[in-house]
């Protein structure tokens, strides 16, 4: 195992990492402001994924497919906010996982119905195809920079929003006392729509970049939905800075742990047998790391104190 | 043209339903939503063409979707032998569901055609009389590449799979006719999307070429990821990596890739210049392999139709054993477990026009058959 290669690796746990913060800001901000835990999340990362691939087959350009991306998923959240969740936030967590569930289901096979069975073609742009090479002779794909660059661009952006705006306020108001912000005259449903496209737009944008490198199609968000939820588990339910700190450790420990676990187990396996018990113990490794950070702080590591 | 398939796909299994004078009764349970949909959608859309060539109307059609859960296949099944009372059941794409389906309605006296699902327990100690696999067993492509690269004198290479069954089994194909050395063995997490780190340990390692089998949304990840990272390392796979469908949200990325397959839509056998463009006609879009496996499975089922009357299982069984039909994919006949004896080729994903397909380079494994047929006491 070369220093080269370990560089590589930590690039790549960090970018899935930044990408996981983008789905995982939205479900966090949600779950914090309105309560409501949303299972169509990934769906939203689905939506954008498509929009992103449709609009990008249509006029041949990736940026106008990411703002199709950005501008369908805020659109689809906004509406199903509006049309369903609304009902919602009153009723206990199991009405709410069974509405959303309900909403994977709709959106997925709608989903079909519009574009099909077949996965869609979605690459990455010609300028930033290829690799390039860093210093130290590591060669590493442009487009993977950059989405480490991007997530990094938005994650200051949305802490921007949050500490220094009035929006930003009221959402972190809105969070600690709904009824007092109401009272205050602020027009609280308008703001749970805002928050909700938000949270929805980071979700599409995230599967619009992701889409480029990975398969658009149907179900596509699921899997990664549960990450999400593993992220913000970690982090604190509720905390943006939780939410990226956790999405940055789910990365690193996924991607480093496929690496090294199998390496490991080398020492002292025959080598079939370690890559297999090494990559199944890999894939818990997150899990794991969640059920160590739940034993040491309960309400994940920037959740507010029980 | 999503509408228009799935308009002339009804139209077909209606026109065939309402045959008063139906003879035969055919049971369909193949996945037509969810996550590998488009498998059972090729196979029915190829099963339903052969029918309607043959210009049969004593055969009935019941179609059904099994979701790719066994739980829903077992069922349907139970619905089919009871309460529809089909004699032939068809369609199950996936070898769980295949596993979970297949024995019990063979013991039931009913004929099962596999259109694709082969698992080694059904081609060995498991075998069954009523039972017909029209595809492959699993392990062919797999052992028709290791063979393919051992005499194109590749010394050494990478094998990457899920860590599951068939991605183990796979593995383990690959090796049973691979001489040279195996430099590392990947197992990646079933669903994975994400294959940096597999990728970076690739580039790493010193192999000649690079064999992995990663089903579905697995390998469109995958391989866009491997061409965009400067990865060298020539890449090889099974046709599942590799079908039309699949290409086509690939693109250009895929060029180059080796992938061994029964069929090829520019296979110069009689009949399937005519295939490719009958069912390009009816739906609008090429034909993957599977399509043609349901296709195939389609012509199989006249064939015996037309010597044989299914009341009489044992003729039946002789005339579906017989495989008297001319298969898109040439020479075609059942070894004695009831499993293919077929060539099997090499193709290689090359721009056709626009469009990202595959081309025959060679021939990888000649009168291919599997390893578990000694185990099958019929």
């Amino acid at each position: 195992m070369t220093l080269i290669l370990l560089v590589e690796q930590v690039l790549n746990g960090l970018q899935f990492g930044i990408m996981l913060f983008l789905l995982a800001a939205g479900l966090t901000l949600i779950f914090g402001v309105m309560g409501l835990i949303n299972l169509a999340h990934g769906s939203l990362y689905m939506i954008g994924a498509f929009c992103a691939a449709a609009a990008a087959a249509a006029t041949g350009s990736f940026l106008l497919g990411l703002v199709a991306a950005l501008a369908g998923a805020a659109a689809a959240g906004a509406l199903i906010e509006l049309l369903v969740i609304r009902r919602l936030y009153a009723r206990d967590h199991l009405d709410q996982v069974l509405a959303t569930f309900a909403l994977i289901l709709i959106f997925s096979e709608g989903t079909r119905w519009v574009f099909g069975s077949f996965p869609l073609y979605l690459d990455v742009p010609e300028a930033l195809a290829g690799p390039v090479t860093l210093p130290g002779g590591i060669q590493y794909p442009l487009y993977r920079l950059t989405l480490i660059g991007a997530g990094l661009s938005v994650a200051a952006g949305l802490f921007w929003l949050i500490a220094r705006t009035r929006i930003g306020v009221q959402i972190r108001a809105g969070e600690n006392d709904r009824e007092m912000i109401a009272a205050l005259g602020v027009d609280i449903d308008r703001l749970y729509t805002f928050v909700f496209a938000l949270g929805a737009a980071l979700a599409g944008l995230a599967g619009a970049l992701v889409g480029a490198i990975q398969s658009v199609q149907v179900g596509m968000g699921e899997p990664v939905l549960i990450l999400a939820f593993v992220t913000i588990v970690i982090g604190g339910i509720g905390s943006i800075k939780g939410a990226l700190v956790g999405a940055v450790l789910v990365g690193l420990t996924d991607t480093l742990g496929a690496l090294f676990l199998p390496a490991l187990f080398e020492l002292v396996m025959a080598p079939a047998a370690a890559t297999q018990t090494g990559a199944a113990l890999a894939s818990m490794a997150i899990y794991i790391l969640m059920a160590g950070v739940l034993i040491w702080r309960p309400t994940g590591l920037y959740g507010a104190r029980a | 043209m999503t509408f228009k398939r799935l308009a002339l796909a009804t139209a077909a299994a209606a026109a065939l339903a309402t045959s008063a004078l139906a003879e035969v009764k055919v049971g369909m349970i193949t996945t037509l939503s969810g996550g590998g949909a488009s498998l059972g959608l090729d196979v029915r859309d190829g099963f339903l063409l052969a029918l309607e060539q043959s210009g049969r109307d004593d055969i009935e059609v019941v179609i059904e979707d099994d979701q790719r859960k066994p739980d829903v296949a077992v069922q349907l099944a139970d619905k089919m032998v009871q309460s529809e009372k089909v004699d032939v059941l068809t369609g199950i794409i996936w070898s769980n569901l295949a596993m979970a389906v297949v024995p019990s309605v063979t013991a039931q006296g009913k004929f099962y055609l596999s259109p694709n699902a082969g698992p080694s327990q059904l081609a060995g100690r498991g075998c069954h009389q009523n039972y017909f696999n029209v595809a492959w067993q699993n392990d062919a492509f797999y052992e028709a590449a290791g063979s393919w690269a051992s005499e194109n004198g590749i010394g050494s290479v990478i094998l990457m799979a899920p860590n599951y069954p068939a991605g183990v089994d796979g593995i383990t194909g690959f090796k049973r006719f691979f001489e040279g050395t195996v430099e590392d063995e990947i197992y990646t997490r079933l669903g994975q999307t994400d294959y940096a780190a597999e990728i970076a340990q690739i580039r790493a390692s010193e192999a000649e070429m690079l064999f992995y089998f990663l089903p579905g949304g697995m390998g469109i990840s995958f391989m866009k990821q491997y061409s965009g990272s400067g990865a060298e390392t020539p890449v090889m796979g099974p046709a599942f990596s590799f079908d039309q469908g699949i290409l086509g949200a690939i693109g250009e990325a895929a060029l180059g890739v080796r992938n061994t397959a029964h069929w090829s839509k520019d296979l110069d056998v009689p009949g399937n210049a005519d295939f490719v463009a009958a069912f390009e006609e009816a739906y609008g879009r090429l034909p993957s392999l599977y399509a043609a496996q349901g296709y195939d499975t389609g012509l199989l089922l006249v064939s015996a139709v037309e010597t044989a009357d299914v009341s009489d299982p044992d003729a039946f069984r002789a005339a579906l054993k017989a495989a008297d039909f001319q298969s898109v994919r040439g020479d075609f006949a059942f070894a004695d477990n009831h499993h293919p004896i077929q060539d099997i080729y090499m193709r290689e994903v090359v721009k056709e026009g626009d469009v990202v397909t595959n081309r025959i380079i060679g021939t990888a494994a000649t009168e291919h058959t599997d390893a578990y047929g000694p185990d099958c006491n019929m």
